[in-house]
C-alpha cells in the first residue's frame, strides 16, 4: 500500500515541474508585462523594478532563480500588489475557497449517493422520475446560468438568502454558492450511482443475500453500497478539478474573496508571480486529492492494489 | 404460408443481388429513430441550426447596429423587437441568434479538433502497444490532473481573445477520452486478420493505423464526439461569461448570458432569452448523444 502511494507521488513530481516550466515560458513569451500601465513609465523606474523581480536578467536565468526558490518553498513577490507575496496572498484567500471547495465536495457526495439509492431502489416510481428531472436540470444548466436564477429567486424575490458576499462566514452566505457549485455534480454522482446500483442489486451475491432472508436495508448497506461506489470513486478525481473551475465562477459571482478570483485578477493584469502562485497551488492540491483517491480506490477494490 | 413468402423474398433478394440482413449502422438508426427523445431533441436542434444560421437575414435589425429609438426596451411584437433590446438598443433576437451560431461553431471546430488528435494519439498508442503505449497512456491519466481551464484562460489572456485560439484551445482540452476510447478500440481490432495481411504485404504502420485501423472506429468516434459536442459549448460560454471568451462586438450565449445577469432586476429579458437558447442547446445535444450511445451500445441501457 505504502509503495504504491510511493510510486504515484512519483509521477506526479515530474508532471508537476513540466506544468511550472510550460506556465513559465508562455507566461513571459506573451506581449506585454506586469508594468504596462496606461501611461508610460520614466525609463529609470522600469529599470529599477525590472532589476527587482530579476526581469532584466535572461529567460533561462530568471527560469533557474524561479525554480530554485519554488523548491525552497518561496513562491516569490507578487508584482502588482505592493508588500505582498504570493504565498501571503494565497493564505489570505484559502480559508474561503477551501471551506467552499470541501462543503461543496461533502455535499455532492452525499446527496448524490442518497438520490442514486432511491432512485435505483424505487426504479420508475415517481421519485424517481422527479429525480430524474432534477438531474437533467442540474446537467444542461451550467453553474454561471444556475447562479443568477438561484440569486434571483432565493435573494431577491423570496429574501430569504444573502445574494453575495462572505458577510459574518455564517451558513446563511455558504448557501446558495454551495449549492450552485455542487449542483452539477450531485447530478453526475447520482445517476453514476443509480446505474451501478441497479446493477448491483441484479448480481448473484445480493439474490444469495436476500434469499437468506436479510431485509433491504442491511442489503444495501453492507452489501451493495461498497462495490456500487467504485464508480463514484473514480469520478471524484476529476471531481475536485471540475470544482476547483466551478469556484472561479462562484467566487466571481458570488463576491467571496477567495483564491479564484486572485487568479483572475493576475491573469488579466500579467502578474506573472501570482499567476504562476496560484497555479503551483492549484496543481499541488489537485495532485493530492488524485492520489487520496487512488488510494482510497485501492483500500475499497483489492484487485487494484494487486496490479 | 409465412415461411413460404419469407423464403420467396430471400431468394428474390439473394437474385437481385441485395443482402437481406441489416448493416450494424442500420440497425443503430432503426433505433434511433425509435428514440422519441432523441428524435425530438434533433428536430430542436435542427431549428436551432436553421434559425440561427439564415433568420438574421431576414430580420429588420443588425447584430451590433443600435436602435436610438429603443433602449432598454421590452420585448414586443409591434416594435419588431420580439425579444426586446439591450442597454445599447441592439435587438435581442439577432444577437442571441448570433451568439447560437458563434457558440455552434466553436462547438463543430473544437470537437473536430479534438477528434484529431484523440483518435490519431488513441490510434497510435494501442496499435504500437507496449512501452510507447503505457508511456502515452501514462501521459493521459496525468493530464486528467491538470486544471487545464486555467491554462486556457491564461492563453486566452496572453494571446488576445482570439476565436481561432479558442477553437484550438477547447479542443486541445476535450481530446483525453476520446484518445482512451479509441485506444481500447484500436487494441480490440489491431489482432485481426486484415491487420495481419496489411503488415505481411509490407505496409507501414502509419498505413496501417490510418487506412486500415481508424476507418474501423467510426462508431465509437462518432457518439463519444457526440457526447463532446455539449461538454464543449458549456465550456466556451463558461469561457464567455468570464470575459475571456470572444470579443464585443461578436457575441455568444455566454457574453449574452454574463450581460444579461448584470441587469437581470431591471432588464430580465436579457438574461431569460440567452439563457433559454443555451439550456434548448445543451439538452437537445445531450440526448442525441445519450440516443447515440444507446442506439449503438444497446446493452448499456
Amino acid at each position: 500500500m505504502l509503495t504504491y502511494a510511493f510510486k504515484r507521488t512519483l509521477t506526479a513530481l515530474p508532471v508537476l515541474w513540466i506544468a511550472i516550466t510550460v506556465c513559465f515560458f508562455v507566461l513571459r513569451l506573451a506581449p506585454g508585462g506586469p508594468f504596462d500601465g496606461e501611461r508610460p513609465m520614466p525609463p529609470g523606474i522600469k529599470a529599477n523594478l525590472d532589476a527587482h523581480y530579476n526581469l532584466d536578467k535572461p529567460l533561462i536565468q530568471q527560469y533557474a532563480i524561479y525554480i530554485g526558490n519554488v523548491l525552497k518553498g518561496d513562491l516569490g513577490p507578487s508584482f502588482t500588489t505592493e508588500d505582498f507575496s504570493v504565498a501571503e496572498q494565497i493564505s489570505i484567500g484559502l480559508p474561503y475557497t477551501l471551506i467552499l471547495g470541501a462543503a461543496a465536495f461533502v455535499v455532492s457526495i452525499l446527496l448524490g449517493v442518497l438520490a442514486g439509492i432511491i432512485g435505483a431502489l424505487k426504479r420508475n416510481s415517481w421519485s424517481d422520475h422527479t429525480l430524474a428531472a432534477l438531474v437533467l436540470l442540474g446537467l444542461v444548466i451550467p453553474n454561471f446560468l444556475m447562479a443568477p436564477i438561484l440569486q434571483l429567486i432565493f435573494g431577491i424575490e423570496l429574501d430569504w438568502l444573502p445574494v453575495g458576499g462572505w458577510g459574518d462566514g455564517s451558513l446563511r452566505y455558504l448557501v446558495l454558492p454551495v449549492a450552485v457549485l455542487s449542483f452539477p455534480h450531485i447530478a453526475r454522482i447520482s445517476r453514476l450511482m443509480r446505474g451501478t446500483m441497479i446493477e448491483v442489486l441484479n448480481s448473484n451475491f445480493i439474490r444469495t443475500a436476500r434469499s437468506k432472508g436479510l431485509s433491504s436495508t442491511p442489503i444495501v448497506m453492507r452489501h451493495a453500497l461498497r462495490p456500487a461506489l467504485m464508480p463514484v470513486m473514480s469520478y471524484l478525481g476529476p471531481a475536485a478539478g471540475y470544482l476547483l473551475t466551478g469556484s472561479l465562477v462562484v467566487e466571481q459571482i458570488f463576491g467571496l474573496p477567495g483564491i479564484g478570483r486572485y487568479f483572475i485578477n493576475a491573469a488579466l493584469n500579467r502578474d506573472y508571480g501570482m499567476v504562476l502562485g496560484t497555479v503551483i497551488f492549484y496543481m499541488i492540491v489537485i495532485l493530492i486529492l488524485n492520489l487520496i483517491v487512488d488510494l482510497l480506490y485501492a483500500w475499497l477494490d483489492p484487485r487494484v492494489r494487486a496490479q | 404460408m409465412i415461411l413460404q413468402s419469407f423464403k420467396c423474398n430471400l431468394f428474390n433478394d439473394v437474385a437481385e443481388g441485395e443482402v437481406s440482413g441489416r448493416s450494424l449502422w442500420q440497425e443503430a438508426m432503426l433505433r434511433l429513430r425509435r428514440n422519441k427523445a432523441a428524435m425530438i431533441a434533433s428536430a430542436i436542434l435542427a431549428l436551432l441550426i436553421i434559425a440561427a444560421l439564415f433568420l438574421p437575414a431576414f430580420l429588420p435589425y443588425g447584430y451590433e447596429d443600435p436602435d436610438w429609438n429603443a433602449f432598454r426596451a421590452p420585448p414586443s411584437i409591434e416594435s419588431g423587437h420580439y425579444f426586446g433590446t439591450d442597454q445599447n438598443g441592439r435587438d435581442l433576437l439577432a444577437r442571441t441568434l448570433y451568439g447560437t451560431r458563434v457558440s455552434l461553431l466553436v462547438a463543430l471546430v473544437a470537437t473536430f479538433v479534438s477528434i484529431v488528435i484523440g483518435v490519431s494519439y488513441g490510434a497510435i498508442a494501442g496499435y504500437m502497444g507496449g512501452r510507447i503505449d503505457q508511456a502515452m497512456m501514462r501521459f493521459v491519466d496525468i493530464m486528467y490532473a491538470l486544471p487545464y481551464i486555467l491554462f486556457v484562460i491564461l492563453l486566452m489572456v496572453i494571446f488576445g481573445r482570439n476565436v481561432y485560439l479558442l477553437f484550438a484551445a477547447i479542443g486541445m482540452l476535450e481530446w483525453l477520452t476520446m484518445a482512451r476510447i479509441v485506444r481500447g478500440q484500436t487494441l480490440a481490432i489491431k489482432n485481426r486478420e486484415f491487420i495481419e495481411a496489411a503488415r505481411a504485404s509490407g505496409r507501414s504502420s502509419a498505413a496501417i493505423i490510418f487506412r486500415h485501423i481508424v476507418p474501423n472506429l467510426v462508431g465509437p468516434v462518432v457518439i463519444y464526439a457526440a457526447l463532446t459536442v455539449p461538454e464543449i459549448v458549456a465550456t466556451e460560454s463558461f469561457l464567455s461569461y468570464l470575459g475571456f471568451g470572444v470579443q464585443e462586438p461578436l457575441t455568444s450565449l455566454g457574453t449574452l448570458i454574463a450581460e444579461g445577469s448584470d441587469a437581470m432586476e431591471v432588464l430580465p429579458w436579457l438574461l431569460w432569452f440567452p439563457a433559454a437558447f443555451l439550456v434548448l442547446l445543451l439538452m437537445s445535444l445531450l440526448f442525441i448523444g445519450d440516443g447515440l450511445r444507446d442506439a449503438f451500445d444497446p446493452k448499456d441501457r
